[in-house]
């Protein structure tokens, strides 16, 4: 027993050493998924609360970081807004009145995509089946004359535009009230033809060319363009008409789809004569 | 004898708090990170007892383990650190022994002895706890490398320290 306790003692630095190093050894092992140790970590009291207050300063240091973050969850929050979304019923608007029987409807829609170079130009536009819209209605815009819806799916539809070589638009000169066909003739996008004006009107460069409303697709009376250059081929005729178009369809944005009431009514009526 | 233990007291809070809060927070590119929380026990008086030196390794490193939430790693690395300690300061005793009132630091040892002392023990510091971090020896060199890197910063801070002590004192 002696010999033990001498032992010990002349020994106690190394004995110190080892006692120390199987603590840490031990914290170490029983620590070693620190979310379990309840005291010794950096979630008690004292440094806690040191950790937070250097936190508070640290904060500056990191606004640049924080700021690009909330601006980017500010676009995030900015992307699911209301006015981001577009009405599936509403902008519809009826006039009641019992002396006027509402011809047409117009429903505000807006272009998403479209094209103006190739043979056969369509417009999409946001308004679909689920906002009442039909094939063979027609889209104006502030400026004029779009063109005709084609296809209709659910949210959208695809318009055969003026430029589209197999779109013929019953238009009429505005002056004298002679009835033509406008037929787009390729190339350039802002000039379209006039078919089927006698070589007796009497015509003058820069005369508006508008709808006739015959075909009930679009409302009398939307611009389609200007007269911008006209000529009668020797033993012919027909006039050969350049009209330059008012609609921009480059810059198109903002549109009308219109609805007309009485179409079905017209064509049907129309049907009986040709049978 | 109570102006140094003030001393080293203040020392010691300083260390763990500049340890804690700045630099457990520098890593050179996620590999290096310096602890210079260990010239504490660098600093220590030659007079002080061995056994007093294991033990404040071991109350300086709990410190900094309760910190960076590693709790054991650096008290065991600390510990073995002081343990070294004692064993060297025997066999770079100058002849005659250390001088009473000197202290180990590069103005009472020179730079040679100073940097032989810090260089070994730290590096045995930072061995022992790189590798009782990563655990295991799979990631051998990757380790070495980590605590030879860190060595090499701790002792540009270690001596960045002495230079502050060296030029305080020398005024006064």
């Amino acid at each position: 027993m002696g010999n033990l306790i001498r032992f010990l003692s002349k020994n106690s630095f190394l004995f110190l050493f080892l006692f120390l190093l199987f603590v840490s050894f031990t914290l170490l092992v029983q620590n070693n998924n620190y979310q379990n140790s309840k005291f010794f970590n950096s979630s008690n009291f004292l440094i806690g609360n040191l950790y937070s207050t250097v936190n508070n300063v640290n904060e500056y240091f990191n606004l640049k970081e924080i700021n690009s973050e909330l601006a980017e969850q500010n676009a995030k929050l900015k992307s699911v807004q209301i006015n981001n979304f577009y009405q599936v019923y509403g902008n519809v608007f009826l006039i009641n009145d019992t002396t006027y029987s509402q011809k047409y409807v117009y429903t505000s829609a807006k272009a998403i995509n479209n094209s103006t170079n190739k043979r056969e130009n369509y417009i999409t536009i946001n308004k679909g089946a689920v906002n009442g819209i039909k094939a063979g209605m027609g889209v104006v815009s502030a400026m004029g004359v779009v063109g005709t819806v084609k296809n209709v799916s659910e949210n959208f539809c695809s318009v055969m535009s003026v430029l589209h070589e197999k779109n013929a638009v019953s238009a009429k000169i505005k002056k004298s009230g002679y009835i033509g066909s406008l037929v787009w003739e390729l190339g350039n996008y802002r000039i379209a033809g006039l078919k089927d004006i006698p070589n007796h009107v009497k015509l003058t460069k820069g005369d508006t060319i508008i709808t006739s409303g015959y075909s009930s697709v679009y409302p009398e009376g939307e611009l389609i363009g200007i007269i911008q250059d006209f000529d009668l081929p020797e033993g012919n005729n027909f006039y050969n008409i350049k009209i330059e178009l008012a609609v921009d369809y480059k810059k198109l944005s903002h549109v009308f789809i219109v609805k007309s009431l009485i179409k079905v009514e017209q064509e049907k009526l129309e049907e009986l004569n040709g049978n | 004898m109570v102006i140094n233990v003030l001393k080293h007291s203040g020392l010691f809070i300083l260390l763990v708090l500049f340890q804690g809060l700045i630099l457990n927070n520098v890593e050179f590119g996620g590999y290096v990170v310096p602890f210079l929380y260990v010239v504490f026990i660098l600093a220590l008086p030659f007079e002080t007892p061995s056994w007093l030196v294991l033990v404040l390794g071991f109350v300086l490193g709990i410190t900094v383990d309760i910190f960076s939430s590693t709790l054991g790693m650096h008290a065991s690395a600390s510990v073995l650190m002081a343990f070294a300690r004692a064993y060297l300061l025997k066999m770079m005793a100058p002849r005659g022994g250390y001088e009473f009132n000197s202290k180990p630091n590069i103005q009472f040892m020179g730079l040679a002895w100073y940097s032989l002392y810090a260089l070994i023990l730290i590096f045995s510091h930072h061995l022992f706890l790189f590798y009782l971090e990563s655990f295991k020896l799979t990631q051998f060199f990757q380790t070495f490398g980590r605590a030879v890197a860190s060595t090499f910063f701790t002792i540009l801070l270690v001596f960045v320290v002495q230079l502050f002590n060296y030029k305080s004192t020398t005024k006064s």
